[in-house]
């Protein structure tokens, strides 16, 4: 039975199948990682014990299963086998354990809790809902999926530069160290507040609470909508947000209803 | 005094680390016979909280063959695993030539370079 797991798997290659050449280590290694394995390289066997003893770890051998220590995990003979063999072979091992990777998407926001000083501006900006707050109300990444592919839009909106997406093209965002110049930048210091047309939330909750005639309410959905098209579209223009982000933005009514969750979870995190 | 442990990311579901560089690291590694851990992207580990992250933290003096330490610290960080700020040096194969790099991870020295800032945790505060 096949059941899934958030682990990667692990290939535990240790020194004694060391007789192969390096080139085919090399070509097989590179081969396994390109499809999501770790890989580790023992120089003694591997000894049973600690993290490579679950079940998602297949050990080669150049012996018969039976005469190594009995743990758990799958063997994989390397004799006579060419990478392309070795793989092959690895790959039937795994699906043998019946283990089946969680999908996963490469493409998130990171904090750098140096510079971040917990102004919930990026959790107020993102209407995918990949911000939240832990116990201590600190902000945290908290549904990495959720994010929008090659989307660093919330990266710009930090007045701290404290948002990386490590596998963004240019710096300070992939990572890099943010300069001087980095802060000085315009787009560094995207105001959300002036983004959003004042405190769009703030006059949503008030205009909503004195029951406004459907009609206003509308003009309020549109203009939130407006607003936040707007912001985009600035960020679009430096050339950061993908158009199928800015294709994909969800209905007025449904850009309303996530900009208040976020807002009331934002304000919420913040004590007021 | 032992060696200082090799993590080697190839960060495979993005082409920003230059192929090139991930090649010569890796191929340099198999060479020569050391131990070290091969992860197919850290990015992956970091959003799946694995714990192969733990064992990482848990290894003494480490290398880690990556991108920039920024990066690499606050995805372990996000994870939930913190590292000893003065056992750890990451070495950037975004930005060093693929011959610097080798040379950085099989030297045995250690030249820690791990970010520390306000909120970072002080070396003796550090759990694994
Ligand atoms: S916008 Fe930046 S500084 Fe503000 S909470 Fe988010 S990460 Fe922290
Ligand atoms: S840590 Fe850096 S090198 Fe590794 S997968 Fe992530 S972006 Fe790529």
């Amino acid at each position: 039975m096949a059941f899934s797991s958030n682990e990667t798997f692990n290939v535990v290659w240790p020194d004694e199948v060391d007789c192969s050449s390096p080139e085919l280590r090399f070509q097989s290694i590179a081969s396994l990682l390109e499809k999501g394995y770790s890989v580790s390289r023992k120089t003694g066997l591997p000894e049973g014990n600690g993290l490579t003893e679950s079940q998602n770890t297949i050990f080669l051998t150049e012996k018969s299963a039976n005469e190594l220590p009995s743990i758990r995990g799958a063997y994989v003979s390397t004799r006579g086998k060419n990478s392309v063999a070795l793989v092959d072979a690895i790959e039937g091992a795994k699906s043998s354990l019946g283990l089946i990777k969680r999908e996963w998407k490469p493409w998130f926001p990171v904090i750098d809790y140096d510079r971040c000083t917990n102004c919930m501006q990026c959790l107020s900006f993102c209407l995918f809902g990949v911000y939240g707050v832990d116990d201590g109300r600190r902000i945290q990444v908290q549904n990495n999926d959720n994010c929008k592919t090659n989307c660093p839009a919330c990266s710009r909106v930090c007045p701290e530069a404290a948002i990386m997406f490590p596998k963004y093209k240019a710096g300070p965002i992939n990572g890099d160290n943010v300069s001087d110049e980095d802060m000085r930048r315009e787009k560094m210091k995207v105001d959300i507040s002036s983004l959003l047309g004042g405190d769009i939330y703030q006059m949503l909750r008030v205009r909503s609470e004195r029951a406004k005639s459907r009609f206003s309410k509308e003009r309020d959905s549109e203009k939130a909508l407006n607003e936040r098209q707007k912001c985009l579209i600035k960020l679009a223009e430096s050339g950061d947000i993908p158009a199928e982000v800015l294709m994909s933005l969800p209905s007025p009514e449904e850009i309303k209803r996530r900009a208040e969750e976020a807002a009331v979870k934002a304000a919420a995190a913040r004590g007021n | 005094m032992n060696s200082p442990k090799i993590v080697y990311c190839h960060c495979a579901y993005a082409q920003v680390v230059p192929r090139e560089t991930k090649e010569a690291v890796l191929k340099r590694l198999c060479d020569s016979g050391v131990e070290f851990e091969a992860t197919s992207d850290l990015c992956e580990l970091s959003a799946r909280k694995d714990p192969v992250l733990l064992k990482i933290a848990s290894m003494g003096e480490v290398k880690i063959a990556a991108c920039f330490p920024r990066a690499v610290k606050w995805l372990f960080s996000a994870a939930g695993t913190e590292l000893d700020p003065a056992k750890v040096q990451v070495i950037n194969m975004r930005t060093e030539s693929s011959e610097a790099a080798c040379s950085m991870l099989m030297d045995p020295q250690i030249v820690p370079n791990w970010p520390i800032g306000k909120a970072s945790p002080k070396p003796e505060l550090v759990e694994n």
